[in-house]
């Protein structure tokens, strides 16, 4: 507004935002970025038995372009994080990450000269998954968390770490570095 | 047990075997490692012997144990037709860890002797390909000896661009004889 | 039509006409045959493909079609196969050159057991060969048993038989079906994942956990089956071949699956052994070698079972070998199932063997043996064993070398996806972009033995 103020909410805008959450949240389509024994039980959970698809999570896009959730299954090694890091840059806003199994969230039990110390070392995380391997019941709690989280209006990760990044960029601006 | 592999490689190479032992039922044989190769190449050829897989090739480092020389190159080696398993051991010292290829005599020492030369730093003369296979290309030092510590990490950021593992002449080659091939 | 917005009307778009051959005839010295490789040949005639030569000197190639396409596949990819890279040169849909780079999964397994005592690697095993991981877990174990110079009660012999069949029928299941995903077969990837399921169900009944089962132990195994073990197996039994008689008769006889898999990627057998192979991959090139029939262990010269052999070593034999081997490690199962013997499924030496709790918290011993175990790890004899079983993919072999201590001086696996796959660049040469997922999903390479 002209007078520096921020318009008020109307009940249009929240309803459609509301409408817009659930419809992120009941549909997000993952990225399985697998690499180790994860995995399989991430293929355990998209199969019959134990079926994601009822989340929402029907459609398994290995393409970062096509999915909003890239779930990280598996050991990440100091080789594989640029490739982690490139894929994640290619996901379209907005995405969200789900680090599954104690691999992926810390290093699990290999502290050792080529494994990553867990993935936000370089890619923000939004829900961990302990484990090795979680359970698929613990998968999918993960993703109804996750589900919760979107439906709450959190800002995924990825919006905080840009909006950081923005605002340090603003002020390095301003102070003329 | 193997006592013929023993007897065999001992009338040939007397002199470069260092050592035989048989504990826990496996057949060592410690050689010099001047003539692995021609230990190795024995092995394969002679009808007698007639080792034809080899099976793993690894190294060890004892610099804690003390004693020279501080790595071993360890071959297992099997033979389908006998049935038995020989370990052919080399000495190498640390301040020349040069050892000559197997890769002509076996296909399947390619990838083996490259993790090892990954791991402890042992190169492979003659190999064609003696790059680092398991740790990424910005990787400094050798993990698996014994004065790396195990959580020492490098930082890798662009991946491996393999060209370096094709030759211009083997591009010009390929170029050469590209063309669709006819099918009805 | 007229497209007004185009930068170029259709009359201005540049005309694009077949210039003739710049090189005129093809160069001398060169084979016509752009493919050089026996296998490769081997297809081109499968495939009834027949090569002219005086229709190629007249043929008018566009210089375009002279270069190659890169295309780089992995290390993250939607083959439902581990991590590892492959890239390749392309001419048209032909592969020309392929370069294959691994360590996507180096995780370091053998400087890890370096820093933990002998009974703590079991976990680290269990991450090897992620698809059966008990396998790894009795390999280990017996390499350790070797070295020490032990031997396990008969028990605890057939219990690591039959779980580790039906962990062997685990493995075959992930590789089948898989495979069949990426050649497009969606239906069996769910029916094999059911079965699956099913060892899992039972795998968490008698360790804890479903996959990464840590079941194996120094002189026997973690604790002794549950009540209704026997019967859990029976039912098991029962449905699983029910699963692969399934697979069976959508895929075997299936017209595309065949035109998909014959004659793709054959190798002939001294080839395989020159290169190391061993396991189904081998079995299915002609070589009838299996570890539990050469160099029989845990009885199983005992059991009545076959080695299914295949002739050419082309990703149909390589299926239909594993397939047939699910059902020989059934019919193993069974045997050993109803011949199992009553007594402790640990050796009785508490130097060696955890004593059991009550021992623990009453003797002065037990507390004593209970202590040294934990504290300075499992006291093997100095020397160095190569112990080798037969696990999913082949010869799993486990070096050790102790310097008699309570922690390996040093551990190195011998995974045989890593001598499996290290042909892979030579030998794709000749083959169509999409034989890779096929040829890849029969390999079954896994990357955490792959890469350890």
């Amino acid at each position: 507004m002209k007078d520096g103020t921020t318009p008020p909410e109307s009940v249009f805008t929240t309803t459609l935002d509301k409408m817009v959450r659930w419809a992120r949240a009941g549909s997000l389509w993952p990225l399985p970025f697998g690499t180790a024994c994860c995995a399989i039980e991430f293929m355990s959970v998209v199969s019959s038995h134990y079926d994601l698809a009822r989340f929402g999570a029907e459609v398994v896009r290995f393409s970062p372009r096509q999915s909003d959730m890239m779930i990280v299954a598996g050991t990440v090694v100091d080789k594989q994080a640029p490739i982690l890091k490139l894929i994640y840059e290619q996901m379209c806003a907005p995405k969200w990450v789900i680090s599954m199994g104690v691999c992926a969230s810390s290093g699990g039990f290999y502290r050792a000269y080529h494994v990553m110390q867990g993935i936000d070392e370089i890619v923000p995380v939004d829900v961990y998954v302990p484990g090795c391997p979680p359970t698929p019941e613990g998968l999918i709690y993960s993703i109804l968390k996750l589900q919760e989280k979107i439906e709450r209006g959190e800002p995924s990760h990825w919006q905080i770490e840009a909006e950081r990044e923005t605002a340090q960029a603003r002020k390095q601006q301003l102070v003329g570095v | 047990m193997a006592e013929f592999v023993a007897e065999n490689l001992r009338r040939r190479f007397g002199d470069a075997l260092e050592r035989v032992s048989d504990e826990h039922g496996d057949l060592t044989v410690w050689v010099d490692r001047a003539r692995v190769h021609e230990v190795l190449e024995h092995c394969k050829r002679d009808s007698e012997l007639d080792f034809c897989f080899c099976m793993d090739v690894t190294a060890v480092d004892y610099l804690t144990l003390g004693g020279t020389p501080r790595f071993a190159v360890v071959y297992h080696l099997y033979s389908l037709k006998t049935g038995k398993r020989v370990r052919v051991k080399t000495g190498v010292p640390e301040d020349d860890p040069v050892v000559q290829t197997a890769v002509d005599v076996w296909k399947s020492t390619d990838w083996f002797e490259r993790e090892v030369y990954d791991m402890f730093g042992i190169r492979f003369e003659g190999h064609p390909n003696m790059k680092r296979i398991l740790c990424h290309r910005d990787f400094q030092g050798h993990p698996l000896r014994k004065d790396y510590p195990a959580d020492l990490r490098w930082k890798l950021l662009r991946p491996d661009d393999l060209l370096d593992e094709i030759s211009s002449d083997e591009m010009k080659r390929i170029r050469a004889r590209s063309s669709y091939p006819i099918s009805e | 039509m007229v497209f007004k917005d185009a930068a170029l009307t259709p009359e201005e778009m540049p005309k694009t006409t077949p210039v003739p051959n710049p090189h005129g005839r093809m160069p001398t010295g060169v084979s016509w045959e752009p493919i050089e490789s026996g296998a490769g040949q081997a297809v081109a005639r499968a495939r009834g493909v027949r090569v002219e030569r005086h229709l190629v000197e007249e043929l008018e190639v566009d210089p375009l079609a002279e270069d190659l396409m890169v295309v780089n596949i992995g290390p993250s990819h939607p083959a439902m196969h581990g991590t590892f890279r492959l890239k390749c040169w392309l001419d048209g849909e032909t592969i020309v050159k392929a370069i294959p780079e691994i360590g996507y999964l180096h995780r370091c397994f053998e400087k890890m057991s370096e820093m933990h005592p002998w009974q703590e690697v079991f976990p680290y095993t269990d991450r090897l060969n992620y698809m059966s991981p008990f396998l790894n877990n009795v390999g280990y174990a017996m390499a350790v048993e070797k070295l020490l110079g032990i031997e396990i009660p008969q028990r605890a012999q057939r219990i690591r038989v039959i779980l580790g069949e039906l962990s062997r029928v685990m493995d075959h299941f992930v590789c089948v079906g898989t495979n069949l995903v990426d050649l497009g077969a969606l239906t069996n990837f769910w029916y094999l994942f059911r079965g699956r399921e099913e060892i899992y169900s039972l795998l968490e009944h008698v360790s804890g956990a479903r996959m990464m089962v840590a079941y194996g132990r120094i002189g026997g195994l973690m604790r002794d089956v549950h009540e209704g073990f026997e019967d859990e197996v029976r039912a098991l039994l029962k449905s699983l071949p029910a699963y692969i008689d399934d697979v069976d008769r959508l895929i075997t006889d299936n017209r595309i699956f065949i035109d998909r898999t014959r004659g793709v990627h054959g190798i002939r057998a001294e080839e395989a052994i020159d290169w190391g192979w061993t396991g189904p991959c081998l079995r299915a090139a002609g070589v009838p070698y299996d570890v539990r029939k050469a160099h029989p262990y845990y009885d199983y010269d005992q059991f009545d079972w076959q080695i299914p052999v295949g002739t050419t070593g082309d990703v149909y034999d390589r299926y239909l070998v594993r397939m047939e081997e699910m059902r020989q490690s059934l019919s193993i199962v069974e045997q050993a199932l109803d011949d199992l013997p009553e007594g402790p499924v640990n050796i009785d030496d508490w130097s060696i063997s955890p004593p059991p709790k009550d021992k623990v918290y009453n003797t002065i011993e037990g507390m004593v043996a209970h202590f040294k175990l934990t504290f300075e790890g499992v006291q093997v004899p100095p020397g160095e064993v190569y112990s080798y079983t037969e696990a999913g993919n082949g010869e799993l072999g486990f070096y050790l070398v102790s310097e008699g201590g309570g922690h390996p001086f040093r551990i190195h696996c011998r995974a045989p996806c890593f001598a499996i796959y290290q042909n892979i660049g030579p030998s794709l040469e000749g083959y169509m972009l999409s034989d890779i997922v096929a040829i890849l999903g029969s390999l079954n390479v896994i990357a955490g033995e792959l890469d350890r």
